[in-house]
């Protein structure tokens, strides 16, 4: 099973109907990506950091998280400075450095970030079963829903089987190297998982149509939104209108 | 066979051969069933698993009719009442457990009959206990040992209230203690069965006809016969008991 770390536990936001985070989060993570302000953006960072905090998730996983997704920012921050040109430019030693660049580079780190928050205390702390028949009670169309979640569980399945292929290759002394037969070893390799993945997910399929599948799961929790829940939607989207109001008056 | 009403299950003249192949694997196979518990024993690739995939509509047999209930199962709709009536185990429970969660696995098939989640909640509860699995629900299916994959397996099919089980091996792969749990099991149910398996003494305990198939055909086994063959396991020495 794929490991849902942020998916436990006692929250606010653990306790809501995933409907209300979806939409919320959709809607704030919008305002953030499409702000060229930089309070704007500011504002929201603060904002979703706050949301963070309120879901309590284990420090540890957090910051491993935040630094995935930051080696791209840092990529941004270096580079961007250099080539980003304009006419703020400021020469140090060799390098002529872009103010303009350097501003748009903290633009992203910082929208980045609050994306990032924002999705870490809403979206995460729903598992992605109740995700998806959240997606589905919106109205998504029911074969995507049916796609997102056979493929979350599918792939444990697929990473299974190629583990257990893998192993046999190991305790048969193969040792990979740059070698032609490396390369045809893994090549059958991902070749045999992907028929075996195959063939396993027919017969999953024909279990499935055997107790009486259509198309559609259904949930056997049927969550009914209750008034924290509004409460929570309605303070979502009138952060994200205001957010979205002050971006429109102050582009920059 | 002769009933005053038609039997659950009736097969006349399937044949079936694998596609891309000539030789038919079964070869005009006749036979009936109603609540009889019935073993099928034969060499492996025979066709035993493919005479159940042809029984659920799984596979299209060349030739022949499936009657259920005396009508003759032809469209999808006739297909999914007869999966209705039938529960299929397969031979791998792995195949058959895709929920994360037992509850959510064997409630899944109540939820498609149409029941509410509330019902199929109370139903699957109810059937886990009745196996033997209680406090079960929240367990994760791919944490299961195979024993218990194999019972939760039975008990997804059995949330279904089936009139004939058709059991894939069903003891394949078990320890000695699940095995006889699995044999009270399906002495305690007034269920109809086919049961594919190369155990004998489990196919003595659970079942009171006898069919083998050989050469693509159908047929039935002579009655038990009293007979001794020597063998050997360890503590042979001391007075000991055999089967059932």
């Amino acid at each position: 099973m794929i490991s849902e770390p942020f998916s436990s536990g006692s929250t606010l936001f653990h306790c809501s109907d995933a409907r209300v985070k979806v939409i919320g989060g959709t809607v704030l993570s919008l305002v953030l990506a499409t702000t060229t302000s930089f309070a704007v953006a500011m504002i929201g960072f603060l904002f979703t950091s706050l949301l963070l905090l309120i879901s309590r998730p284990s420090p540890g996983l957090i910051l491993k998280r935040i630094a995935t997704v930051n080696i791209f920012t840092l990529f941004l921050l270096f580079s961007l400075p250099l080539t980003y040109g304009g006419a703020d430019i400021v020469q140090l030693q060799y390098f002529q450095i872009s103010l303009d660049g350097m501003r748009i580079a903290c633009l992203i780190a910082i929208k980045t970030n609050g994306i990032l928050f924002c999705f870490l205390a809403l979206l995460a702390t729903s598992s992605t079963v109740s995700l998806g028949h959240a997606l589905e009670r919106l109205r998504l169309p029911r074969k995507l829903v049916f796609l997102l979640l056979f493929s979350y569980r599918q792939l444990f399945v697929i990473h299974q089987e190629y583990l257990r292929l893998h192993r046999a290759a190991q305790l048969r002394a193969f040792t990979p190297s740059n070698s032609l037969h490396t390369y045809r070893t893994y090549s059958h390799l991902f070749g045999m998982t992907l028929v075996k993945s195959w063939n396993r997910a027919e017969r999953v399929h024909q279990a499935m149509i055997l107790r009486g599948f259509d198309g559609r799961l259904i949930p056997l929790k049927q969550p009914q939104l209750r008034k924290s829940d509004y409460l929570l939607l309605a303070s979502l989207l009138l952060i994200s209108l205001i957010l979205a109001g002050f971006s429109l008056n102050n582009p920059v | 066979m002769n009933y005053e009403t038609p039997p659950l299950l009736r097969l006349c003249n399937i044949s079936y051969s694998h596609p891309g192949t000539s030789a038919s694997l079964l070869q005009d196979i006749n036979f009936s069933i109603n609540r009889e518990h019935v073993g099928l024993i034969g060499p492996n690739g025979c066709g035993k698993t493919t005479l159940f995939q042809l029984i659920m509509g799984l596979l299209k047999p060349d030739s022949g009719t499936i009657l259920l209930e005396g009508n003759a199962v032809t469209k999808s709709r006739d297909i999914k009442k007869l999966r209705r009536k039938l529960g299929f185990l397969f031979q791998h429970s792995d195949d058959q457990l895709f929920s994360p969660t037992v509850l959510e696995d064997v409630a899944f098939g109540p939820l498609n009959l149409g029941l509410s989640p509330d019902d199929a909640r109370d139903v699957s509860v109810q059937t886990l206990e009745q196996l033997g699995l209680k406090d079960f629900e929240g367990r994760i299916t791919h944490n299961l040992s195979g024993g218990e994959k194999k019972l939760v397996a039975l008990a997804t099919i059995l949330a279904m209230k089936p009139q004939l089980l058709l059991l894939d091996e069903p003891s394949n792969n078990l320890d000695p203690a699940t095995r006889e749990r699995l044999i009270e099991i399906l002495r305690g149910l007034d269920l109809a069965h086919i049961i594919i398996s190369h155990d004998l003494d489990f196919l003595a305990a659970t079942c009171t006809t006898l069919y083998t198939v050989q050469d693509g055909s159908l047929q039935r086994c002579e009655q038990k016969q009293v007979h001794s063959h020597e063998h050997i396991h360890p503590y042979g020495d001391y007075p000991h008991q055999h089967g059932t």
